[in-house]
């Protein structure tokens, strides 16, 4: 048994369910308990789909076990093909189903409905949502593509423009929605056409001609890469093996598929919105440069990111994990380029751990990554399922393409943006303009309040109700002024420099002043010196300068 | 200002005939009821022992609440488990071992049974006995299900306070009679309702879950309870056959609701009439003017309840006799016929009352109906708004303060905002 609060995939079928709510007309019928149906309001409400997901639940009840449950199985499959009409049917069980003795593939097909019927089977005890979604959709092609195999080889002759299949996009994924309508515009600079986008508004009958493709480009391995593989040997379509997240990923993939249709490159190369390149190479982005960044979520995303952060950013990558197995050998391949130990992991507290021991400056992860950053204090942007409703935007916000690359720029600064200036309101929040009483500037309601800067050393458990940084400042070491007189503990320290040395501290600036104390020190202690002087200072700069 | 209750010459739906169904059921399981029982109790921890499902079910129920610390998680029956019992059983203590000495302040630990581990027959009440012997008397190990094949979203509550009933000690011998408040209600509201019963001169009253674990009033054949919720079968069986007596009672829901609830316990100790009236009066009047706010877009509207925590015959009670709506269905997920009399008697005899679901053809009936709000869960309720139906999600109304002379506008505001907010919409 494994202790759980918080887990990064849900059990196999929801999984399916993503497969199946992607799709037009494939219906779901799960042999599920009571209450199963709480995974209707993932889509509903994170998704914010107008539509229910397209699955039946038996919905047995403990006095079912034993005897109808089948029965119940059967007039739940009866039922929903004469109300939903569907294609083709997925039929499966969830956990607790698998655990008693019915087999919802040999009832389904013992009842000869005149649809396709595809059995699905999902180890909920040792496999996950991913995994779920991959074999289903690997199952739904093996079915319903090969009913139409007859011919040969794929029909790359017949075709007027060369056409890609792009594979992987699901209900419930990250950015899906966004991610083709980018990739859609390469391929259309390339003059590749597209056969099918599946599952995610594929029918049955898209399925079914799958195989006329040239090529199929994997957008999600964790859900596309089993079924590309089974086209790649039977309808011998080769498939791409980059991501296109990030430019150079991007450019990449242009590449990648330009070589795979055999077409020039160039018109998609020139894209005019790839804004990201300048961006990154303006001046008021070199105080990114060498920020450490701590980067989890599936590997997929996950290497992405740790390709732009590093390349593109110029960031130094401190860490890099994904929660889902099934990819962890290329995210050890990733680890190591960068240099940092690969963390394998689907527990928030491992991935807690790690993050709070790498100190990174830039947090990219999950929902979860997003609280664990919010606790530790550290500026942190979404990259990767699972995530809240605030991550299925209503504007266009891909991962994917040149505009994706743009939207990363965006999200992945904005917090470190945010985080610098609220660095400056702390610093600043002694100065006679930004003291807590003075209010903010564009708000003349509340602008001064004629209250002095309080001697925040005694401020602490006043009755009067103190805003959340005079609060913080309470709880934060007496500023400059008293220190003189400073606590105990401190005294000593303070001691060590001579009063020229400290003065000259002070002229340091201060959003590195703390870091020129500590080197110093450090300095200072490891040759045994008695005192810190203004030589003592700069050598200890020369020391640590690079 | 309330309209006059329709003419008592019928007995409403008392002896109306229910319409029983049986096919898919959107509902949650009885797990979901951890979410608030856990913030009423925080010394206890809620331990289900499920699959991987039930942590996701937590995990999207508790919403954003998953981060601060919460008290309770899932053991993950993962395969090995299922090779065999023995090692099931070994696996848990480990597990319940290693989360105590993590936890050192909790007092009470819930072992939840879940569908998985009632089908695999891993006996819950055994290992919560074995465990006890390890940890009693620091933590009090007990045992409830709330599994889906057992149990629907609140009745989940009903399991968890009915296996603490053993627990609540003897009434000293030649005790007066203590009045009960059973149920878990948001602490503002218990001490309202408390304060209330305390001014009618009612000294003695204590409340189910009490807020410390091991705080469990004491129970007896002087023991008279009130029910503060309609989801609470099992626990008033197991407090009746501890000799408790019952208070026959509508719920505390709206003016009229709270003043007759109150009023059960006044008769049952002996209040004067004229101190009862008394005391109800400012509060009662209180709720009147608040609903008078929502009054007006609510009269005449019609609803329809989709089966979900059992509060919907109380509510549409509530709605229809003080804010003038016209129920249509009152679906409900179990229907206690002893505890709900007194609703029933109340809504109008053209109301179709529902216990069950057949999900895709009770929606057929809310299409033909066509409804001016819809009551129903998340997964149905932007499927329904999509097709141009008004809904009010129904998990609201059981995490909002809503019982009470001083919630009843909040209560009513609650069905009247989204009829608000489709008519202000130019989108």
């Amino acid at each position: 048994m494994q202790l759980s609060v918080w887990t990064y995939e849900g059990p196999p079928h929801i999984g399916a369910m993503r497969v199946a709510t992607g799709m037009r007309d494939v219906h779901y019928l799960l042999h599920a308990p009571q209450g199963d149906t709480y995974a209707d309001l993932l889509f509903t409400m994170i998704e914010r789909r107008g539509k229910r997901p397209p699955v039946t639940y038996t919905t047995f009840q403990a006095r079912d076990l034993g005897k109808d449950t089948a029965e119940l199985f059967q007039s739940a499959a009866r039922d929903a093909v004469a109300r939903f009409k569907p294609a083709a049917m997925l039929v499966g069980a969830s956990c607790t189903a698998e655990l008693i003795q019915d087999d919802p593939a040999g009832m389904a097909q013992a009842m000869r409905l005149d649809i396709p019927v595809i059995p699905l089977e999902l180890p909920s005890y040792s496999r996950k949502e991913n995994w779920g979604a991959s074999e289903t959709f690997y199952q739904i092609v093996r079915a319903l593509a090969v009913g139409d195999s007859s011919r040969p080889a794929p029909c790359q002759a017949g075709s007027p423009r060369p056409k890609a299949n792009l594979l992987g996009p699901s209900a419930l994924g990250f950015r899906h929605r966004d991610d083709i309508v980018e990739i859609a515009k390469i391929l259309a600079a390339l003059g590749v056409e597209i056969n099918v986008t599946a599952p995610l508004g594929a029918s049955a009958a898209d399925i079914a001609r799958i195989g006329e493709a040239d090529f199929n480009i994997v957008l999600y391995p964790e859900i596309a890469d089993t079924a590309a593989r089974w086209l790649e040997r039977n309808f011998r379509q080769p498939f791409t093996r980059t991501t296109p997240i990030g430019h150079g990923a991007t450019i990449d993939f242009i590449h990648e598929v330009a070589k795979l249709a055999g077409v020039d490159p160039s018109p998609a190369l020139d894209i005019a919105e790839a804004r990201m390149p300048w961006w990154s190479r303006s001046v008021d982005s070199t105080y990114l440069t060498g920020k450490r960044v701590f980067i989890f979520g599936d590997a997929t995303h996950a290497i992405a990111a740790a390709r732009v952060a590093r390349d593109e950013l110029g960031f130094v990558v401190c860490g890099l994990g994904c929660y889902n197995r099934e990819f962890a050998r290329d995210l050890r391949a990733a680890a190591a380029d960068h240099g940092v130990e690969p963390l394998i992991t689907d527990d928030h507290l491992e991935v807690e751990e790690a993050i709070a021991a790498a100190h990174p400056e830039l947090v990219l992860g999950t929902q979860m990554e997003r609280h664990i950053a919010k606790r530790l204090s550290i500026p942190c942007a979404v990259i990767s399922a699972p995530v809240h409703v605030q991550d299925f935007p209503a504007r266009h916000s891909p991962q994917m393409g040149f505009e994706g690359a743009n939207v990363l720029f965006d999200s992945w600064v904005h917090p470190l943006v945010m985080g610098l200036e609220e660095h400056l309101l702390t610093m600043f929040r002694d100065d006679f303009e930004f003291h807590d009483g003075a209010g903010a500037s564009h708000l003349h309601g509340s602008a001064p309040k004629a209250v002095p800067l309080p001697d925040q050393a005694t401020g602490r458990g006043g009755s009067e109700p103190l805003g959340e940084p005079a609060t913080a400042a309470a709880a934060s070491p007496p500023p400059t002024p008293s220190l003189a007189a400073g606590q105990d503990g401190e005294l000593l320290e303070r001691t060590l420099w001579t009063a020229e040395a400290e003065a000259e501290l002070k002229k340091i600036p201060f959003f590195v002043r703390g870091k020129a104390r500590r080197n110093t020190e450090r300095y200072a202690e490891e040759r045994g010196l008695a005192s810190i002087s203004l030589d003592t200072l700069y050598d200890a700069k020369a020391h640590y300068a690079r | 200002m309330i309209a006059a209750a329709p003419p008592v010459l019928d007995q409403g739906c008392a002896s109306a005939p229910v319409l029983r169904e049986r096919g898919q059921r959107e509902v949650f399981c009885g797990l979901t009821g951890i979410v608030w029982l856990h913030r009423k109790m925080p010394d206890a921890f809620f331990l289900v022992v499920g699959s991987r499902t039930c942590a996701h079910l937590l995990q999207s129920a508790a919403g954003v609440m998953i981060f601060a610390e919460p008290r309770f998680a899932t053991a993950i029956i993962e395969e090995r488990d299922l090779a065999g019992l023995a090692d099931a059983n070994e696996e848990l203590d480990r597990v319940v071992r290693r989360l105590l000495a993590r936890r050192p302040e909790i007092r009470t630990l819930f072992l939840v049974g879940s569908c998985p581990s009632e089908v695999i027959k891993l006996d819950l009440a055994r290992a919560a006995q074995r465990l006890a012997g390890a940890f009693l008397p620091d933590v009090r190990i007990v045992n409830y299900s709330g599994s889906g094949i057992e149990t629907t979203f609140t009745q989940g509550e009903d399991a968890c306070l009915a296996s603490l009933v053993p627990f609540m000690p003897e009434p000293a011998a030649g005790a007066e009679p203590e009045l009960l408040i059973v149920g878990a209600l948001p602490d503002i509201v218990e001490d309202q309702l408390v304060r209330l019963v305390r001014d009618l001169g009612i000294t003695r009253v204590s409340c189910l879950p009490a807020r410390q674990s091991r705080d469990l009033p004491a129970v007896g054949p002087n023991t008279r309870f009130l029910l503060a919720q309609p989801f609470l079968g099992d626990t008033a069986q197991a407090l009746e056959d501890r000799g408790a007596v019952h208070l026959s009672a509508p719920f505390p829901f709206g003016a009229e609701g709270t003043t007759d609830w109150l009023h059960a316990a006044a008769r049952a100790f002996g209040v004067d009439e004229m101190h009862f009236r008394a005391t109800v009066a400012p509060g009662r009047e209180r709720a009147k003017r608040a609903l008078e706010h929502s009054r007006a877009q609510l009269e005449g509207k019609s609803i329809f309840f989709l089966p979900d925590s059992q509060l919907e015959l109380p509510l549409a009670r509530f709605l229809h006799r003080e804010l003038g709506m016209v129920p249509v269905e009152v679906g409900t997920p179990y229907l206690h016929r002893a505890h709900m009399a007194a609703e029933l008697a109340q809504l109008p005899e053209a109301t179709v009352i529902s216990e069950g679901q057949d999900v895709d053809r009770q929606l057929d009936r809310v299409r033909a109906a066509k409804p001016d709000i819809t009551v129903c869960g998340l997964g149905l309720a932007n499927p329904l708004e999509a097709e141009g139906f008004t809904t009010k999600w129904a998990i609201e109304l059981v995490f909002s303060p809503i019982h009470g002379f001083d919630q009843a506008g909040d209560l009513a505001e609650l069905f009247a905002r989204p009829i608000r907010r489709r008519d202000v919409l130019r989108v």
